[in-house]
């Protein structure tokens, strides 16, 4: 095979720009959140099964899973932190740094791509100021990211803001979208 | 129901009835239009009588392979004095397939039922439904659906009052495609990277946590309700053409047609009809051109082919594709089908889990061959190379999506090959007036 072809096929790397400076950590399993992960654990015969919801409880209190969350976890669940790293790295959805406020993820596999979804990604990367995928806008609001088929290819364009998800975006409701979030 | 839209007359909704009903998505709602009748009646049997029923009405599994589930139910030996355990794929991830999503979010006390039958059946005393993270809709629904059949006892210590355990649980994925294969699925509950095992042992076996486990579809273990109220030789009516193939079956559609959405129909429906009646034909102006009938890792089907194909799994082989999961992405002629393919291979490329060489570099390479073809820099042997690439990465590797990658690769050089020649000549692709193979 040409050696041309090796390599990798990553799509651009939003992990490598300015990691936003934070503060000291503050440990998230207190509490409610504490008693929320011991529930959590009454649902699986071992520790380590509930390691991908623990993740999911970093991420919503902090915004993204930084290294101290994963040593946090991996203290609660008996694991190495690099075991979580290992696990978090293999996952899309937990952010290994900071990203903007809304954190704006389109669809552009083939069903969507034959739909227009590449107009979406445009639209949304100019009227964001984000200058380009996977970058953070200078007022620290959006990142957008490209992403594989979410399972709604029927209402092309598929486009996630946070949580929310939202069907049929076209490149004419991106200003109507924009506008609405906080 | 054709969701979004209205019913078509011609569907048969069985499991899509309560599509677009906000109402039916509480439990007073769901148990107003008969819900958890057929689980009470599931308490009063014995397991293997249900194995029984299921394995009667023929339904196959709706993930993608189509194994029957009676049978697969029947691998769970009982009295092994092992914890049995039920996963729910709830990952739908395969490019052209939303019809779990419909399911949860309009019908998710179907599936806590589905769920819990299941478990019963099995011997298990715990059931996981294992979500995609990115459904944040049915997630929602799907927890709340939990919560209401806990409170009210229909699932817990004591279901239905049966004296039997059954649990249901709700876990949410976090981003990869591969999750989605069952054994993958297994490791990622587990808390590990999703990487699929070697197989054996299979999952009846050892399954999640070393545990004897069934795993089933979301669509499979919500048509055990409807099955078990009317009874095997009900389903079994409902197969226009093979007897292999029976029951309704959910697909989900997409791409370049009128009314995109979701269909149920009765296996053995002329494709043909459903493409043109239910869906509505093309967009205004232009002409079909290929159909990928079940989700992305299926065979290309040439709108000569799709068009004399029955809608069931044999159906499908005969028309040159497969039946997959359901998801038909509709192309048209204004397509270029390189760049179809090519962003599928991308796609397949991204998601690789990366153990075995043959998928990690077949995939990349796959992907990197066909976008330069796209880019006007493809060169003649190219094409041979594909080929020869595909051929090595079919079945040699732990699970089939190395192959998935190489299934619309080598179908759509075989059937659209001039437009792969055109664009290593240098003719730009022209829309509408494409060749055809
Ligand atoms: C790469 C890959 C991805 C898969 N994704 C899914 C999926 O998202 N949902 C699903 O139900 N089955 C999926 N399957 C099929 C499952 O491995 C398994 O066959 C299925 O869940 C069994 O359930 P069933 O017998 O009810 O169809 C996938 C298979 C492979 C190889
Ligand atoms: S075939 Fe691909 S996805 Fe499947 S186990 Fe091998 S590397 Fe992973
Ligand atoms: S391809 Fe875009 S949601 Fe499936």
């Amino acid at each position: 095979m040409t050696p041309d072809l090796v390599g990798d096929l990553e799509s651009p790397d939003y992990a490598s720009h300015d990691r936003a400076a934070h503060g000291p950590y503050t440990p998230v399993f207190t509490g409610d959140v504490k008693r929320e992960l011991d529930e959590l654990l009454t649902h699986y015969p071992t520790k380590m099964a509930a390691l991908l919801p623990a993740l999911w409880i970093v991420q919503r209190v902090h915004g993204w899973v930084s290294e101290e969350g994963m040593a946090e976890v991996a203290g609660l669940l008996e694991l190495t932190p690099a075991y979580v790293k290992g696990v978090v790295t293999f996952y899309t959805m937990y952010h290994q740094h900071p990203v903007g406020k809304y954190f704006i993820q389109v669809c552009t596999t083939s069903p969507c791509g034959i739909c227009g979804a590449e107009d979406v990604v445009k639209a949304l990367v100019r009227d964001t100021n984000t200058g380009e995928l996977g970058l953070t806008s200078p007022d620290g609001r959006f990142t957008v990211i490209e992403v594989e088929c979410l399972g709604a290819c029927g209402f092309a364009t598929p486009v996630m803001v946070n949580e929310e998800f939202i069907e049929s975006m076209t490149p004419d409701k991106v200003p109507e979208l924009l506008a609405r979030l906080p | 129901m054709g969701y979004p839209h209205h019913p078509n007359p011609r569907e048969t909704t069985v499991l899509s009835k309560h599509f677009g009903e906000a109402d039916a998505r509480t439990l007073d709602g769901w148990k107003k239009r008969g819900g958890y009748k057929a689980l009470e009646k599931a308490l009063g049997m014995q397991p293997a009588e249900i194995v029984n029923i299921v394995k009667e009405s023929g339904l196959r599994g709706r993930g993608g392979a189509g194994f029957p589930t009676g049978m697969k139910w029947s691998f769970m030996k009982p009295g092994d004095g092992k914890p049995h355990y039920l996963c729910c794929n709830a990952d739908e991830s395969e490019p052209g397939t939303f019809k779990d999503r419909e399911l949860m979010r309009w019908t998710p006390h179907a599936l806590v039922e589905g769920c819990a039958i299941g478990a019963y059946a099995i011997g298990a005393e715990t059931a996981y439904v294992y979500i995609r993270g990115e459904f944040t809709e049915p997630l929602h629904w799907m927890e709340q659906a939990v919560k209401e059949a806990y409170a009210a006892g229909i699932i817990g210590k004591n279901a239905m009052g049966s004296g039997k355990r059954i649990d249901v649980h709700v876990h949410k994925g976090a981003g990869a495609y591969i999750c989605g294969e069952e054994t993958a699925l297994m490791e990622s509950l587990e808390g590990r990277r999703g990487n699929p095992r070697i197989k054996p042992p299979f999952p009846a076996v050892s399954g999640v946590f070393g545990m004897p486990t069934t795993i089933n579809n979301v669509e499979t273990l919500i048509a055990a309700a409807p099955i078990l109220m009317n009874g095997a030789d009900w389903y079994k009516k409902m197969s226009l053409s093979n007897p292999k193939s029976t029951g309704t079956k959910l697909f989900s559609v997409c791409g370049n047609v009128q009314r995109p959405g979701t269909y149920e129909v009765v296996m053995g429906f002329p494709f043909k009809e459903f493409l043109y009646d239910l869906c509505g034909g093309p967009l205004h102006g232009r002409k079909f051109k290929a159909v990928i009938p079940g989700g992305a890792s299926v065979p290309i089907q040439t709108m000569d082919e799709a068009e004399g194909t029955l809608m069931d799994y044999e159906g499908f082989v005969a028309g040159g594709s497969m039946l997959g999961s359901g998801g038909v992405i509709v192309i048209d002629d204004a397509q270029p089908m390189v760049t179809v393919i090519a962003r599928l291979a991308r796609f397949f490329a991204h998601e690789s889990c990366g153990q075995c060489t043959q998928c990690r570099e077949g995939t990349a390479w796959t992907t990197k061959i066909l976008e330069r073809i796209r880019d006007g820099e493809g060169t003649v042997e190219d094409l041979d190379t594909l080929l020869d690439i595909g051929e090595q990465m079919t079945g040699k590797t732990i699970c089939v999506l190395s192959d998935s990658c190489a299934v619309p690769v080598i179908s759509g050089i075989k059937k659209f090959r001039g437009e792969f020649e055109a664009l290593i000549q240098g003719r730009r692709f022209h829309p509408v007036t494409a060749a055809v193979a």
